[in-house]
Order: C-alpha cells, then sequence, then structure tokens
C-alpha cells in the first residue's frame, strides 16, 4: 500500500525482505546501504540483539530522486527471521508493496526455507494478501558456500508459483542490486 | 488488493496542516508527525530541523504496533494514547480511524493537561478528513487520477532511474 501524496508530490513504496533466521536479509539492506549515494539514502536503523540478530526491524529509506516531478521513494524493511519473532514478522508486513523472500541455500537449512515460505503465506493471509498478488521475487542466497542445493530443487520446493527469482552472495554484494531492481521494477508496474 | 493506496491530495493536504498547526500554536508543542501506520511519513508541522522525520516515522509506527499488540495481550483492543517522557523532550502518541499515528512532541513548555483537552479536538477534525480521504480511496475518480499521474512514461522514466542507481 502505497502512500501518494499529491500535494508534496512524493510516493512512497514498502518493500519487505523475508526469510528464514541468519539467510541474509540484514546483509542484503547493509549492502544497499554502503553502496548508494548519501543523498539518495537515509539512516540506516536495526533494532538487533546483541548478536547482531534482527530482534524487530531493518529499516532503511531510499530515494531514487524525481520521477516526472514525484519524488519516489522505496522503504526497505527486513523481519526478524527467528522462529519465536512472528508477532514481529507480522507487523512489520503491514502495508507491504513487495517482497524479497531471502532464503538459505544451504542444505542443512532446505526444510527451513520452506517452513518460512509457510510462514510467510499464513502471516500475509492474516492481513487479507497472498503472494501471487504482492510483487515477489526469490533471492536464493549463500550461492559461495560448498553445500547448497541446486537451483531446481529450492524451485521446486518453495517456488511452485514461478515468481521471479535471482541467486545472490550478499555478503559478496552479488545478486543484491539485482534482487532490488527487480522487486522495484514489479513494484512500479502494479501501481 | 486488501490494501489501498492512501493518496492524498492538495484540499485535503492543506486541511491536515492546518489542523495540526492549530494544535502546534495552541499547545506551544514543538512538533507534530502523522504518520501511516505502516511507518510512512504524511506530514509534519513544526519544527523538524533537529529529528530524522523518516526514521522517526518507521520507529512510531513500529513502537505503536508493539504497544498495540501489549495491549491485546491484556484483552485490551488497542491503547487509544501512548505516552513517553524522557528529560527533556516527550511524546505523546494516538490514534485516527484506527490507521494514522499522530505524534506531539513536546517538553515543559507544554502542559500536558492542556494538550491532551486539545488534542481531542484535533482528533475530532482528523477523523473527518481522513474519513473523507479513505471513502474516496478507491473511487473510480482516484483511480483514474491514479492512472494519469502513474502513466507507463512515468514508469519507465521511474525504471531508468533504477537502472541508473543500481548499474
Ligand atoms: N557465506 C555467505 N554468508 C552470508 C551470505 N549472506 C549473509 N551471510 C552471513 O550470514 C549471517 C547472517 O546474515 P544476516 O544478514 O544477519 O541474516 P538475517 O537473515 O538478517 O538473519 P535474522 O536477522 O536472524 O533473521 C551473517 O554472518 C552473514 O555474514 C552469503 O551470501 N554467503
Ligand atoms: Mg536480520
Amino acid at each position: 500500500m502505497s502512500v501518494i501524496n499529491y500535494a508534496s508530490r512524493e510516493i512512497t513504496f514498502k518493500i519487505v525482505y523475508y526469510g528464514t533466521g541468519l539467510g541474509g536479509k540484514t546483509t542484503n539492506l547493509k549492502v544497499i546501504y554502503n553502496k548508494i549515494n548519501p543523498e539518495q539514502k537515509g539512516k540506516m536503523i536495526s533494532l538487533a540483539t546483541e548478536m547482531d540478530r534482527t530482534l524487530f526491524f531493518d529499516f532503511l529509506p531510499m530515494d531514487i530522486g524525481s520521477v516526472k516531478g514525484f519524488k519516489t521513494r522505496f522503504q526497505l524493511y527486513t523481519v526478524p527471521g527467528q522462529i519465536y519473532y512472528n508477532a514481529s514478522r507480522k507487523l512489520i508486513l503491514k502495508g507491504v508493496d513487495g517482497i524479497v523472500f531471502v532464503a538459505d541455500s544451504q542444505i542443512e537449512r532446505f526444510e527451513d526455507n520452506i517452513e518460512s515460505v509457510d510462514n510467510l503465506m499464513e502471516n500475509l493471509e492474516e492481513h487479507n494478501l497472498n503472494i501471487e498478488e504482492i510483487p515477489t521475487v526469490m533471492q536464493y542466497n549463500k550461492r559461495d558456500l560448498p553445500n547448497i542445493s541446486p537451483i531446481t530443487e529450492l524451485e521446486d520446493a518453495i517456488n511452485p508459483w514461478g515468481i521471479p527469482y535471482t541467486e545472490a552472495v550478499a555478503i559478496q554484494a552479488i545478486g543484491v542490486f539485482e534482487t532490488l531492481k527487480s522487486v522495484s521494477k514489479m513494484v512500479l508496474q502494479s501501481l | 488488493m486488501a490494501y489501498e493506496n492512501l493518496s492524498i491530495f492538495e484540499q485535503d493536504f492543506w486541511e491536515i496542516n492546518n489542523s495540526l498547526n492549530k494544535l502546534l500554536s495552541a499547545t506551544n508543542a514543538n512538533a507534530i508527525l502523522l504518520i501511516d501506520k505502516a511507518g510512512q511519513m504524511i506530514t509534519s508541522v513544526g519544527n523538524t530541523d533537529k529529528i530524522d522525520l523518516l526514521s522517526f516515522a518507521s520507529l512510531a509506527a513500529a513502537d505503536y504496533a508493539a504497544t498495540s499488540q501489549l495491549a491485546v495481550l491484556l484483552g485490551e483492543e488497542e491503547f487509544k494514547e501512548i505516552f513517553h517522557q524522557g528529560k527533556k523532550e516527550n511524546i505523546y502518541i494516538t490514534i485516527i480511524l484506527s490507521r494514522i499515528i499522530l505524534v506531539v512532541i513536546f517538553n515543559k513548555s507544554t502542559n500536558l493537561g492542556l494538550m491532551r483537552v486539545r488534542l481531542k479536538n484535533t482528533v475530532v477534525e482528523m477523523n473527518k478528513i481522513f474519513g473523507n480521504i479513505f471513502n474516496k480511496l478507491n473511487s473510480p475518480k482516484i483511480n483514474e487520477q491514479t492512472k494519469a499521474t502513474f502513466t507507463d512514461d512515468f514508469k519507465k522514466a521511474a525504471e531508468s532511474e533504477l537502472d541508473d542507481l543500481f548499474g
């Protein structure tokens, strides 16, 4: 649900990074924060535990500048992936315009990804939404590691909808912007 | 779609700002912010130079959301008002039509009791303005306006901005 202000000529979209704990959601935002120009970003806020695990959310506002006289802004959020923070995840999904599902490609995290997608669907349902009507991109992250599932297996397991996907190594900034660009374009198209 | 876009037009926007400015001068508050429940800033009046508004908006919405859930755990529907007290600065949060968060930032030059009384008036005005705004959402006229503003040209231009930015 974007906020369109015709008086101040601003439009704001909300994009949420979802996915299993330690999958790399916060890493995506950190990379984006580090690479974009100061004039295009606001402060990154992380409500995290001392161990750097997301407790409530990360937040990064990003300005793509004025488009045909409209200041166009994307606000990026991550949710906490750890299972017991579900109440927080639900809150962050409020008013979401686009979703990036960050999957952990490691074989030992295979089941966790499935569980997390199920959880996403449940939480969307509570907001009367479903994954097919919200612009969503699947990001298969940690492709640098040796013990990873093939993309086809991941696709079969968590992407029955054939949602667009990207491959990423978020810690090396690989695939991070491709993912963001892809979901942002989908969000714009759905306007 | 279950969530409509929140579209705000000139007329409503000025009415909102007028009402907030009235409250500001009547209470001597430092600033008043209006924030969508999803965390997006709608407008602000007063002295906001030292405040990072976007951060503030997302945190205030999160604060409100978390506190509402605390209320639910206690069997309350929601807390209608939230008050945070600092050494110098205080914030007072209230909700409009279950969807818009109004935050008053004030210090000791504001009388809390008086502010709460004045705020009631403002909430009545806001209920009316936003009631109007919400009624109009999803009307054919608004949908047309959205289409006319965010044309394919707009989308193409935005996409090329994204390409430039992200390579
Ligand atoms: N090898 C490898 N490690 C990664 C990659 N992306 C992230 N990591 C690491 O994975 C760990 C967890 O990353 P986070 O970004 O904090 O994960 P998260 O999804 O935000 O986790 P929660 O906040 O608990 O939900 C960190 O140590 C990252 O450095 C990647 O592409 N490859
Ligand atoms: Mg995190």
